[in-house]
C-alpha cells in the first residue's frame, strides 16, 4: 500500500465522521493557539518593562524627602531639609562613586501661549546637569546653560506634546510662554519619549532651579536629588555614601528615622521584570494546562475512535491489510487532524496577537509556536496510533469480535 | 481435481489448564478445487472454529492446514496477510462491510491492499459489482443498501481478489428468505463457475444447494455425504 493509497484513506476516515474531526481539530486549536498567545502576552509585558529600564537609565539615583510633600521634615526640628545647598554639598564631599548631584524642585502650574494655555502643567526647576542625568534629549533648540541658571533667565525647555498644543500652528522654539504669568522664552523642545510613570515626560516645561525658586516654590527644600553614579555599577556603592553623607550633612543622628529615602531606579525596574517574568511562567502554566486539557480531549476523541473502530481493523486484516497498512492509516489520520488544528491554533495566535491584550502588546516568542505544535501533533499521534497498534496486533477473528 | 484445501490432526484449544475448552479436537478433511462444501453443526460444535482457521482469521493450536499447497500454520504474520488477500475471499454473517465507504470503496479495499493501481481496481470492482448485479449501487453507502444487497457488496468483495477459495460463515443467517435465495443462487453460479466455496450453515435448505455436507459435533466431523449435485 503506497504512502499516497494511506493518505487519500486518511483522508476519507477524517472526513467520514466531521463532527469528530470538528471536535478534535477545535481541542488542539485552542489548545496550540492559547499557549502561543498567552506566552506572546507575557513576553511582551515583560518587553514592556525592559525598555522602560532603558529609557530611565540604570546609573541614577533617586533623594526625595520623607515624611510629607514639598520636602518638609516634621520628625524632628533639628533635622534640616534638603536644599539646593545640599546638592552642591554632596556633589563636592568627593565621594568615590558619585558624578553629578542635581536638585529639582517640580510644581504645578497654568502655561499659556498667545494663543492656548494648559491647567496643571508640571514645571521643573534644575540645572542644566538635569540633561545628562535625564534620559531625555533635546529635539530643536538647546537646553538652558548654567550661565541661564546663575542669572535666573527666563528661558524653558518644553515637552513635545506641550509644544504642539500651545503653539499648534507654529514652531514653539523661540516662542514666549507665560507660567503663571511670568514670560519665559522657549529655548528648546525635548525629544518625544514614552510614558513610564504617572506624569507624562512630553507635556512638562523643564527651567532653571533658581529661576523657579525665585518666582513660585522659594528657597527653601528641593522635591528631590537626581545623584548620577560613575556607572551602572556603582549604583549601589553610591547609594551607600550619598544615605551617610546626607545624614551628615542633614544633621541626624537617628540612622532609623532618616528624613529622606534614597531609591534605585533600576533595582526597582529589576523588580518589576522579574515580576514580569513571573508574570510570563504563570500564564505559561496556564497555557500548558490549557494544552493539557486539550490533549487530553484529543486522547479521548482518538481512544473512542479507535475502540469503535476495532471492527474495521479487524475487517481490514481479513482483507489482507498488514499491521503496517492498518497503523499508516491511523498514523495519517491522527496526524493529519491535530496538524491541521496546530497551524489553525498558530494562525489564530498570530492574529490575536496583533491587537493588545489588556494594555500589552503580545509579542509571540519564536520557541513557542514549533513547541506547542510538536506537543499537541505527538499527544493525538501518539493516543492515535498506540491503541490502533494494539488493535492491529491482534488476531484477524479477536478484532472482528470486538463490538 | 487437485486438493487446495488439506486439513490433518486440527485441534483448537482456548484458554489454559482447568478453563480450556477443546473447540476442535482432530480435523482431517480434504476439499478439491471447485468443490461446494457446506459444513452443518449446532451451536458450540466447533464450526465457526473451524471456520476461522480456515480463513486464516486465527492460528490452530496444532495440526497442519495447508491452503493451495502451502503450510499456513508456519507463515509470518505479514505473509498471512498476503494470503488472506489474494487466496481467500470472506463472507460473513454480519456483511463487515466498513461503514461509511462506498460499495465500490468496500470492493476495491482488497485490492488496495493487494498494491493494484486505482484504474485497475476501478474496473475489477465495478466488474464484481456487475456480477452480483448491484453495478448501479456502487456509490451507495452500506447503511443506505438492504441486508441482502449488503451482503451481495460483501461477496463482491470476497470474489474481487479472484481467490483461490470462497468462505462464507452463515451468509444468510441475517436475511429474509427473498435475499437468502439471491444469495445462494449467486453461489450456486459461482460454483458452476469452477469456484471453490466452503459455506457454514445450521440451516438444512441450505446444505442442500452444496455438493457435499460435513456435519461436525463436539469438535469432530461426524458425517461426510456427497449430494446429487456433485460431479
Amino acid at each position: 500500500m503506497s504512502f499516497f493509497e494511506i493518505l487519500r484513506s486518511a483522508m476519507r476516515g477524517v472526513a467520514a465522521n466531521k463532527l469528530r474531526s470538528v471536535l478534535t481539530l477545535l481541542g488542539v486549536m485552542i489548545g496550540v493557539g492559547s499557549v502561543i498567545l498567552l506566552l506572546a502576552v507575557g513576553n511582551g509585558s515583560a518587553q514592556t518593562v525592559q525598555s522602560a529600564i532603558t529609557n530611565l537609565g540604570t546609573n541614577t539615583l533617586t533623594v526625595r524627602a520623607s515624611g510629607g510633600g514639598g520636602g518638609t521634615t516634621t520628625t524632628s526640628t533639628s533635622v534640616k531639609e534638603i536644599t539646593a545647598a545640599t546638592a552642591d554639598q554632596l556633589a563636592s564631599a568627593g565621594l568615590g562613586h558619585v558624578k553629578e548631584v542635581v536638585p529639582q524642585v517640580s510644581t504645578s502650574l497654568t502655561v499659556a501661549s498667545p494663543t492656548a494655555s494648559e491647567d496643571s502643567t508640571t514645571i521643573i526647576g534644575s540645572t542644566a546637569d538635569y540633561f545628562d542625568v535625564s534620559t531625555t534629549t533635546i529635539a530643536s533648540g538647546a537646553a538652558f546653560t548654567a550661565a541661564d541658571e546663575t542669572t535666573s533667565a527666563k528661558v524653558a525647555v518644553i515637552g513635545s506634546t506641550l509644544a504642539t498644543e500651545l503653539f499648534p500652528t507654529a514652531s514653539a522654539l523661540g516662542g514666549s510662554i507665560s507660567i503663571d504669568g511670568t514670560p519665559f522664552t522657549v529655548v528648546g523642545i525635548l525629544a518625544t519619549q514614552s510614558s513610564t510613570g504617572i506624569s507624562d515626560p512630553n507635556s512638562e516645561v523643564i527651567a532653571p532651579l533658581s529661576r523657579i525658586q525665585k518666582s513660585y516654590t522659594g528657597y527653601g527644600a528641593v522635591s528631590s536629588l537626581t545623584v548620577l553614579a560613575t556607572s551602572s555599577d556603582a549604583v549601589t556603592a553610591a547609594q551607600g555614601e550619598v544615605t551617610v553623607m546626607l545624614n551628615q550633612l542633614l544633621g541626624v543622628t537617628d540612622a532609623s528615622d532618616e528624613p529622606f529615602t534614597v531609591t534605585n531606579q533600576s533595582s526597582l525596574l529589576e523588580t518589576a521584570a522579574a515580576s514580569a517574568t513571573s508574570f510570563t511562567v504563570l500564564l505559561g502554566a496556564v497555557a500548558a494546562i490549557s494544552l493539557l486539557v486539550g490533549g487530553i480531549g484529543v486522547t479521548n476523541v482518538m481512544l473512542v475512535t479507535v475502540t469503535e473502530r476495532t471492527r474495521e481493523i479487524g475487517i481490514r486484516k481479513a482483507l489482507g491489510a498488514t499491521r503496517g497498512a492498518v497503523l499508516g492509516q491511523f498514523l495519517a489520520e491522527a496526524a493529519t487532524l491535530t496538524l491541521l488544528g496546530g497551524v489553525l491554533g498558530v494562525i489564530a495566535a498570530v492574529i490575536g496577537s496583533q491587537w493588545e491584550i489588556n494594555g500589552t502588546q503580545p509579542v509571540i516568542l519564536g520557541y513557542s509556536i514549533p513547541l506547542a505544535l510538536g506537543v499537541s501533533v505527538a499527544i493525538g499521534v501518539f493516543f492515535g496510533v498506540y491503541p490502533a497498534g494494539r488493535a492491529a496486533n491482534m488476531r484477524p477473528i479477536q478484532a472482528l469480535r470486538a463490538i | 481435481m487437485p486438493v487446495v484445501l488439506k486439513l490433518s490432526g486440527i485441534e483448537q484449544v482456548y484458554g489454559t489448564g482447568e478453563a480450556s475448552v477443546r473447540a476442535l479436537r482432530g480435523i482431517d478433511l480434504d476439499v478439491e478445487q471447485g468443490d461446494y462444501v457446506a459444513i452443518m453443526g449446532p451451536s458450540g460444535s466447533g464450526k465457526s472454529t473451524l471456520m476461522n482457521l480456515l480463513g486464516c482469521l486465527d492460528v490452530a493450536s496444532s495440526g497442519s492446514y495447508e491452503l493451495a499447497g502451502t503450510d499456513v500454520s508456519s507463515l509470518t504474520e505479514r505473509e498471512l496477510a498476503r494470503v488472506r488477500n489474494e487466496e481467500i475471499g470472506f463472507v460473513f454473517q454480519s456483511f463487515n462491510l466498513v461503514p461509511r465507504m462506498s460499495a465500490l470503496a468496500n470492493v476495491e479495499l482488497p485490492l488496495i491492499y493487494g498494491g493494484l493501481r486505482r484504474a485497475e481496481r476501478r474496473r475489477l470492482a465495478l466488474e464484481a459489482l456487475e456480477l452480483v448485479g448491484l453495478s448501479d449501487r456502487a456509490d451507495h453507502q452500506p447503511q443506505e443498501l438492504s441486508g441482502g444487497q449488503q451482503q451481495r457488496v460483501a461477496i463482491a468483495r470476497a470474489l474481487v481478489t479472484s481467490p483461490t477459495l470462497v468462505l462464507a460463515d452463515e451468509p444468510t443467517g441475517n436475511l429474509d428468505s427473498e435475499s437468502t435465495e439471491e444469495i445462494l443462487s449467486i453461489l450456486d453460479s459461482l460454483a458452476s463457475a469452477g469456484r471453490t466455496i466452503v459455506i457454514i450453515t445450521h440451516e438444512e435448505n441450505v446444505a442442500e444447494r452444496a455438493h457435499r455436507v460435513l456435519t461436525i459435533s463436539d469438535g469432530l466431523i461426524t458425517a461426510d455425504r456427497a449430494l446429487a449435485g456433485a460431479r
